[in-house]
């Protein structure tokens, strides 16, 4: 993965890396999160993952210049319960043993007026890539941190999660939305 | 609604005593009401705990998913029942009791109490449970419910055998009611399984 341009680390950063963080550039990774919620015969589905990597170069004033990138390890899926979570690691659904990884590389970085912009990139999940627009707004918090919180829905199918008698969307919907939150320190 | 074939109401002006002698000997049965959501119950309880033993014993398939979203659907079916049972034994009491001995009179009222406990307790305890695994409750695919706890796998580990274990204890009890009941018609010949089963009476 190409190394992308990223803030300077913070202490907090620093220590969270040499305490083995998961070597995340710039992102303040424990108090970020890369949650889901899926529709199971009707009803939500919550869950995250635990371990993925980014690399952000967020310029508000230069959005253009932004870069984002994301690496998600999809056997790490944080479902309902141990067996549902080993369901979703098989070939028929993410098939972690062949493609352990999804990916996301932003592509475009555009403000859309005050405090909200659009990050359009590419999503590869089990060797499938499309191109996707996450909206993301930005706030700051106490701590001075920039925190960009943004939404997206993906059909699960277009990567093919979900195979055979599992692409049967009245047990598990198409439509799954992809929420992240991602703290970032502030630039020194 | 009048519906004790004693038609006690009417009798007002008699002292308990006479009311009770009066009630005995007409054998009254529960309301028309009380027996139906008592057997409606005990269907749903019984086609619940097949169906709960089932869908966990079964490997994961679209088909699982759906006897998993209905056993919570009928779980919730048995808690409004329970509630409108109670609600309706408030209005309507329960016909008076048979003569039996007070230790076997005070195991009925405590295995009774116990089952209403249980039948509101236990679909609580399953949703609290689908709430703690990240998992929303849509009451028949219509109505959705609130999550009562947030995602937290510790706690939806003791909530799982919370929910086994009141299940297993509602087995229990349901056992004892049935035997009870059986040995009070067999046995006691006192009549009061058919307050329950009207069609048993011997007129």
């Amino acid at each position: 993965m190409k190394m992308l341009h990223s803030f300077v680390p913070s202490l907090a950063v620093m220590l969270m890396a040499a305490s083995g963080g998961a070597g995340a550039q710039g992102v303040l990774i424990d108090r970020s999160e890369i949650r889901f919620v899926a529709k199971q015969t009707g009803g939500g589905v919550e869950g995250r993952f635990r371990r993925w990597k980014a690399n952000v170069d967020f310029r508000p004033k230069d959005p253009a210049k932004s870069r984002a990138a994301f690496e998600i390890e999809l056997a790490s899926i944080d479902l309902a319960s141990e067996e549902t979570e080993s369901e979703v690691r098989r070939p028929a659904w993410f098939d972690t043993a062949k493609f352990p990884v999804a990916k996301f590389e932003s592509t475009t970085v555009r403000g859309l007026g005050g405090d909200r912009y659009e990050i359009d990139g590419r999503l590869s999940i089990k060797g499938v890539t499309r191109d996707i627009s996450v909206p993301v707004a930005l706030k700051t918090d106490a701590g001075g941190n920039s925190v960009a919180e943004g939404q997206f829905t993906v059909k699960r199918l277009d990567f093919r999660i979900g195979e055979g008698m599992w692409a049967d969307t009245d047990a598990v919907a198409n439509e799954v939305v992809i929420r992240i939150r991602m703290v970032l320190p502030p630039v020194q | 609604m009048g519906d004790y074939s004693g038609d006690m109401a009417t009798h007002s002006t008699e002292s308990t005593a006479e009311l009770r002698d009066r009630a005995r000997a007409a054998a009254p049965v529960y309301t028309r009401t009380a027996i139906a959501l008592h057997w409606i119950a005990a269907l749903l309880i019984v086609c619940n705990l097949a169906l709960g033993v089932t869908m966990i014993s079964l490997a994961l398939s679209p088909f699982t998913l759906r006897l998993y979203a209905w056993h919570k659907w009928i779980g919730i079916t048995v808690f409004l029942t329970a509630a409108a049972r109670l609600a309706w034994r408030w209005a309507h009491p329960a016909p008076p009791a048979v003569a039996m001995s007070a230790w076997r009179r005070r195991v009925a009222a405590g295995t009774h109490a116990a089952l209403y406990v249980l039948m509101l307790a236990i679909p609580l305890s399953g949703w609290v449970y689908s709430s703690s695994t990240g998992v929303s409750v849509v009451y028949l695919g219509l109505v959705p419910l609130p999550d009562l706890v947030g995602k937290d796998k510790a706690l939806a580990g003791v909530l799982k055998a919370v929910h086994a274990a009141l299940n297993f204890t509602l087995l229990a009890l349901v056992c004892v009611h049935v035997g009870a009941a059986l040995r009070h018609h067999a046995a006691d010949r006192n009549g009061v399984l058919p307050r329950m089963l009207p069609f048993l009476r011997p007129d």
